[in-house]
């Protein structure tokens, strides 16, 4: 069996020379969620941004679904891939309805399925369908802004999700909000998911693996329990600030 | 008074002057936007352009206009004397605002927002017609505004060249010495100038995206 993401010694160096990722290598399956952990400027985004090519990787090897991405036509790669970013990036002369229908709309899905993808994911999101359906982003709140994010993530029903901080930007109680119910999305969902942070309480409340990133090389890699009793000094420095 | 009276008995030449400016601006402003807003487009796609094309287009905005008519004249196929030659300087004229705010407002869309549509899968294509020119609209928009509103004053000295238009008044009136002449040049040209300001104004507003 094919894992939903294979990534095998990967690296990016820049062109002006320096590597930000070097030699990154892990496995993620169906239902999993591998969040990737680290410091500002540990290269935790660069891998995200070299899975879906936003960055073309200048080593190494990334498989999605056991395809190698650099075979695949780009924007075919990315509409199987869910992204959610911390600025979240939704359209802001989009409404709701528009910018969680965009993959569908870009994969020429027929209206009315369009229409009942959209207001089935709202609903998953915890958002009336009735109420947000035709709102523009700015007439939501931060957390509602993330729930449309997450719902556009998932629109064409990508096996695999890359999120990039995506509740970094939200007030600790809507986080805390969107944690749990994020988790409860996780077992319901059954996707692989890559999930970016540098809260620690975050990584170890989602993971099911937890990956440390530090100078650009994943310096650890187990469950949360595994890192709990990791004895790696950035492990133990990731610890103490939990 | 007199003015109206000097309308009541030249209405035919009048209105063919108006309408003569009014054809040179739409002309020149039609072909800069058919130019510039592609040529924009492009300087956000290759940043490396930008530095050269802005500056050509910076050279022709600071050239005094009646310098530029004269410049013109002289060369083959697009100078000689007429409204050919006016219209070729009213569009170098035009071309900056129009290619530097079509830049702009595209450079001016939140990076996220295009992450977010390159990471999903759109083509640069989509992600241009779908996200960056709506978005960029209104800014596109207010330097076709720029651009036709000096038009409309550049176009009165074209008539120097034998273009004709409204300046054609203005000219004859100097030389005359005749106040009603200037004035009956000049006024019109006022007037449509700010007729092409407030209309475009209201496009912008009307089309433009904003936050509200």
């Amino acid at each position: 069996m094919t894992a939903a993401l294979e990534v095998q010694g990967l690296g990016y160096e820049l062109p002006t020379g320096g590597a930000l990722v070097d030699g990154v290598s892990f496995t993620v399956g169906a239902g999993e969620t591998l969040v990737l952990l680290g410091r500002s400027g540990s290269g935790k985004t660069t891998t995200l941004k070299l899975i879906n090519r936003l960055l073309e990787p200048t080593a190494g090897d990334v498989r999605v679904a056991g395809e190698r991405t650099v075979d695949v036509p780009v924007t075919r790669l990315r509409r199987r891939i869910g992204y959610v970013i911390q600025e979240i990036g939704l359209f802001p002369h989009f409404t709701v309805g528009d910018n969680v229908g965009l993959v569908p709309r870009l994969e020429g899905w027929p209206a009315p399925r369009i229409a009942t993808r959209v207001r089935e994911l709202l609903a998953l999101v915890g958002l009336d369908p009735e109420v947000f359906v035709g709102r523009y982003p700015h007439q939501l709140s931060g957390g509602q802004r993330q729930r449309v994010g997450v719902a556009r993530a998932l629109a064409a029903d990508p096996p695999l999700l890359l999120l990039d901080e995506p509740f970094g930007a939200l007030d600790p109680i809507t986080r805390v909000e969107l944690q749990r119910e994020f988790r409860s999305l996780e077992g319901r969902l059954g996707k692989a998911m890559v999930f970016v942070t540098h809260d620690v309480r975050e990584g170890l409340m989602l993971a099911t693996r937890i990956g440390l990133m530090y100078g650009g090389r994943l310096v650890f890699l187990g469950t949360p329990e595994e890192f709990r009793a990791a004895d790696h000094p950035e492990c133990q420095a990731f610890i103490a600030a939990a | 008074m007199r003015l109206f009276q000097f309308y009541a008995q030249n209405s035919g030449e009048a209105l063919g002057l108006f309408w003569q400016h009014i054809y040179l601006v739409a002309i020149s402003t039609g072909a800069a936007t058919a130019v510039g807003l592609p040529l924009g487009v492009l300087l956000t796609r290759r940043p490396a352009w930008r530095g050269p094309v802005l500056g050509l287009a910076n050279v022709f905005q600071t050239i005094p206009s009646l310098a530029l008519f004269g410049f013109l004249i002289p060369l083959p196929f697009i100078g000689g004397i007429g409204a050919r030659t006016a219209i070729v300087a009213l569009v170098l004229y035009a071309l900056l605002p129009i290619v530097r705010n079509t830049y702009t407002g595209i450079a001016g869309v939140d990076p996220a927002v295009r992450d977010a549509g390159r990471g999903m899968g759109m083509t640069d294509r989509q992600l241009l017609l779908m996200v960056e020119l709506p978005l960029a609209l209104g800014v596109i928009l207010a330097g076709v505004r720029v651009a036709t509103v000096v038009s409309v004053g550049t176009a009165t000295i074209a008539a120097a060249i034998g273009a004709g238009g409204l300046g054609e008044y203005i000219f004859r009136g100097v030389a005359m010495v005749n106040d009603t002449l200037i004035l009956a040049g000049a006024l019109p040209a006022a007037l449509l100038a700010l007729a092409a300001d407030g209309l475009l104004g209201f496009a912008e507003r009307r089309l433009g995206w904003r936050p509200t």
